[in-house]
């Protein structure tokens, strides 16, 4: 009888941790954002920030690099209209993107930044962004996307050259794929 | 046990007085009983041992030359993924589950596991588990073919596939965790007595540190898998950057996992390894309980160093310096247990039979493994050695002559108890030595091709890794045939042979040597106290 209950206990306390950890799992997805929030792990750019222009600036230039990649779902040609800059932390600069509908048909796309090394992703804020909202291109139609960003004067000095980086994805084919996604094979 | 035999007696002859239930029905598919289901598991994990072993032939096969000979990329990297998946899941962790089964209530003299049903549960997932998983080898685009680690968006690529890997992958875990909690309750409940926890033999201390890894970490995976098929099929993002998620969150969850994984695929070989050696060195384990803390401080460091396989991917500094310090802390609870094997065999009478030869091969090669291990933890130069077949080795060094060694070792040291008749020992030394120069030759020069910049995972590769390609594959065919030639000796110990004692080997300590061999179908029926005498570590407190 002893025996049994000990049993019994040993099987409720290992479903009751199995529970937990799946439990674990669900709060790492928002436990990942927190963290990458204030750690800037995973580069994604903070949030939108006008107030950010102030007259401070520091005394020294750091140098931002620009790449632009396009998944390959999407046929566009998307590149960065100068590919680096010189730039003093705390004044506003504005740089383009251009990007073309290679295709017959009208694409949506929607661009998603990030920035290298991703400490310095706390000290990049955009101001206006082609990422902020999706993207039209008519067939054949070629587009500048303008944006604005401002590199926080607070910027720790050994972050000489940070890099900003899109990738655009296909708006169209998500929703596609999402509506039919009984096909029997995707192509990539 | 009056047991009449005669050599030419059919197996099932043997035990009628066992009260064994009759009929292949009755006795394979409903058996309640530890003994008959640590076979089951034993003969699952063999037949899936050489189900992964032929495709490892293939890989093997198509890198014996530069360029495309004889398969498809595509169905390469099908036999890459498939390989690790069955001798992850299917071979090395049914076989140890097999070997806890069939030996832990012998060792703490109980008499069967504490949840009899669903032991039988547990096994017979499996074999559904793995046909799921197999069924997509024949499929419209074929098996899953992302590599076993499953990382997005590459896995989501590959057809619906992936459905039946995710499906796959939860039965596989639900069998695992069935399994856990049962060594767990087992170990808890169902010891004699008078046995304490530190009278416990260091394979059910492995076993039960194991058990719990198992259920901390298999729902993880669980989770990890299950945000896969949502993102594949419920338009959710968790890991796809169009849509907000992060692809590298899915490495972070997967080896969070996978750490502890690998934990769990060794530490029961550790188990073996510390039974194994004291016999045939005549002596007592040198440093029983330091043994079990180290075991203890593994199991707890394998949860904080997982970001260690993906230094690659862009992680803060500090982040970096954490997990190489972290991971190079495994180093001292592993160095205890390696120095402490070398300590049970100085100035002990040793002798060399075939369970201990492999276990010698397991301390000298496992090492080797591990400190190419030690090697990789270090971030910077971590960096050449990422996605190389220096990995490739590495984990290899580990697991074959690690995990596998062990549980060879293991089926040649109880087979005699299982079977009751002693294996032939020239065979068994034959294919000592077989397989110990075999793999070398496979893998070895696997360290050198990775440093040279050799990739893993990829059928073809430029012609100046020709030599070190070709010697690796002639040591996979003879060490693949290896294990075909292990079959035959364990059918033939099977069928028959010198007749065993009970005591099996000189001087062994352990109560699985106070039963008969082979082993009664129903043993310690009393759950009276047991001779603390015959246990390895029966006097300690």
């Amino acid at each position: 009888m002893q025996r049994e209950l000990g049993t019994r206990k040993v099987v409720r306390t290992s479903l009751v941790v199995v529970v937990a950890m799946v439990g674990f799992v669900g709060l790492m997805i928002p436990l990942y954002d927190i963290i990458c929030d204030i750690t800037g792990l995973n580069g994604k750019t903070g949030v939108v920030a006008t107030e950010d222009v102030t007259n401070q600036t520091a005394d020294h230039t750091i140098t931002v690099q620009f790449d632009g990649t396009v998944n390959s779902d999407l046929p566009w040609a998307f590149k960065p209209k100068q590919f680096s800059m010189e730039v003093i932390p705390g004044k506003l600069y504005a740089t383009e993107y251009i990007a073309q509908n290679v295709a017959d048909v009208a694409v949506t796309g929607q661009a998603v930044p990030s920035v290298a090394p991703g400490q310095a992703s706390l000290y990049f804020s955009k101001t206006e962004c082609f990422c902020f909202t999706e993207q039209l291109l008519q067939p054949g139609e070629e587009k500048n996307m303008p944006v604005t960003f401002i590199v926080s004067s607070d910027i720790p000095k050994d972050i000489e050259v940070l890099t900003l980086s899109y990738t655009f994805f296909n708006k169209n084919k998500m929703t596609a794929e999402q509506a039919a996604n009984n096909t029997n094979h995707d192509n990539i | 046990m009056s047991h009449d035999i005669t050599h030419d007696e059919i197996a099932h002859d043997h035990h009628d007085h066992d009260h064994k239930p009759k009929g292949f029905v009755k006795r394979w598919l409903m058996t309640t009983n530890h003994k008959d289901i640590g076979t089951l598991y034993l003969i699952f994990a063999f037949a899936m041992f050489i189900f992964g072993g032929a495709m490892a032939m293939v890989i093997r096969l198509e890198l014996f030359q530069p360029g495309l000979q004889f398969v498809e990329p595509d169905f390469f990297n099908q036999m890459t993924t498939m390989h690790a998946l069955i001798m992850v899941f299917g071979a090395v962790m049914p076989a140890f589950v097999g070997l806890a089964n069939w030996m832990i209530p012998m060792m703490i003299g109980a008499p069967d596991m504490a949840l009899p049903r669903m032991n039988n549960w547990s096994f017979w997932i499996l074999p559904f588990a793995f046909a799921i998983l197999s069924s997509t080898l024949f499929m419209d685009g074929g098996a899953p073919a992302g590599g076993w680690t499953m990382y997005p968006p590459l896995v989501l690529q590959g057809g619906h596939n992936v459905a039946y890997l995710v499906f796959a992958v939860h039965l596989m875990g639900i069998s695992s965790i069935m399994g856990a909690i049962n060594v767990i309750a087992t170990i808890m409940n169902m010891r004699a007595p008078n046995v304490g926890y530190l009278n416990m033999p260091l394979f059910v201390w492995t076993w039960l540190i194991t058990a719990f890894l198992l259920i901390a970490v298999m729902p993880v995976l669980a989770g990890a898998v299950t945000m896969l098929l949502t993102d594949r099929y419920f338009d959710t993002s968790f890991f796809n950057a169009a849509g907000g998620g992060d692809p590298v969150l899915f490495q972070h969850i997967f080896w969070f996992f996978g750490h502890p994984e690998v934990y769990i695929m060794i530490l029961p070989a550790f188990g073996v390894i510390s039974e194994i050696i004291p016999t045939f060195a005549r002596k007592p384990l040198f440093g029983y309980v330091s043994m079990v803390y180290a075991t203890a401080a593994i199991a707890f460091l394998s949860f904080i160093v997982w970001a260690h396989h993906m230094f690659s991917v862009g992680m803060p500094l500090g982040a970096e310096l954490y997990f190489m310090y972290a991971t190079m802390m495994i180093a001292v609870p592993t160095g205890v247990k390696v120095f402490n094997w070398v300590a049970t065999m100085w100035k002990g009478s040793m002798t060399f039979e075939t369970p201990m030869l492999f276990s010698l091969a397991f301390v000298i090669l496992f090492t080797i493994g591990g400190f190419s291990g030690v090697m990789m933890a270090l971030a910077p130069v971590d960096l050449q050695y990422h996605d190389t077949y220096f990995i490739v080795a590495h984990f290899h060094y580990v697991l074959v002559t690690g995990a596998v060694f062990a549980i060879i070792a293991g089926a040649y040291y109880w087979l005699p108890k299982w079977s009751g008749h002693m294996y032939n020992e020239r065979l068994g030394k034959i294919h000592f030595w077989w397989s110990t120069i075999s793999v070398n030759v496979l893998f070895f020069p696997q360290h050198f091709l990775g440093l040279a910049g050799m990739p893993r995972r990829i059928p073809d590769y430029s012609t100046q890794f020709a030599e070190f390609n070709m010697w690796s594959s002639i040591g996979g065919f003879a060490f693949g045939l290896a294990q075909v030639f292990f079959i035959y000796i364990v059918w033939k110990t099977v069928r028959g042979g010198e007749k065993a004692t009970a005591e099996v080997w000189e001087g062994a300590k352990g109560l699985e040597w106070t039963v008969p061999s082979p082993a009664p179908y129903h043993t310690f029926e009393d759950f009276g106290p047991v001779d603390l005498d015959k246990m390895a570590h029966g006097k300690t407190h």
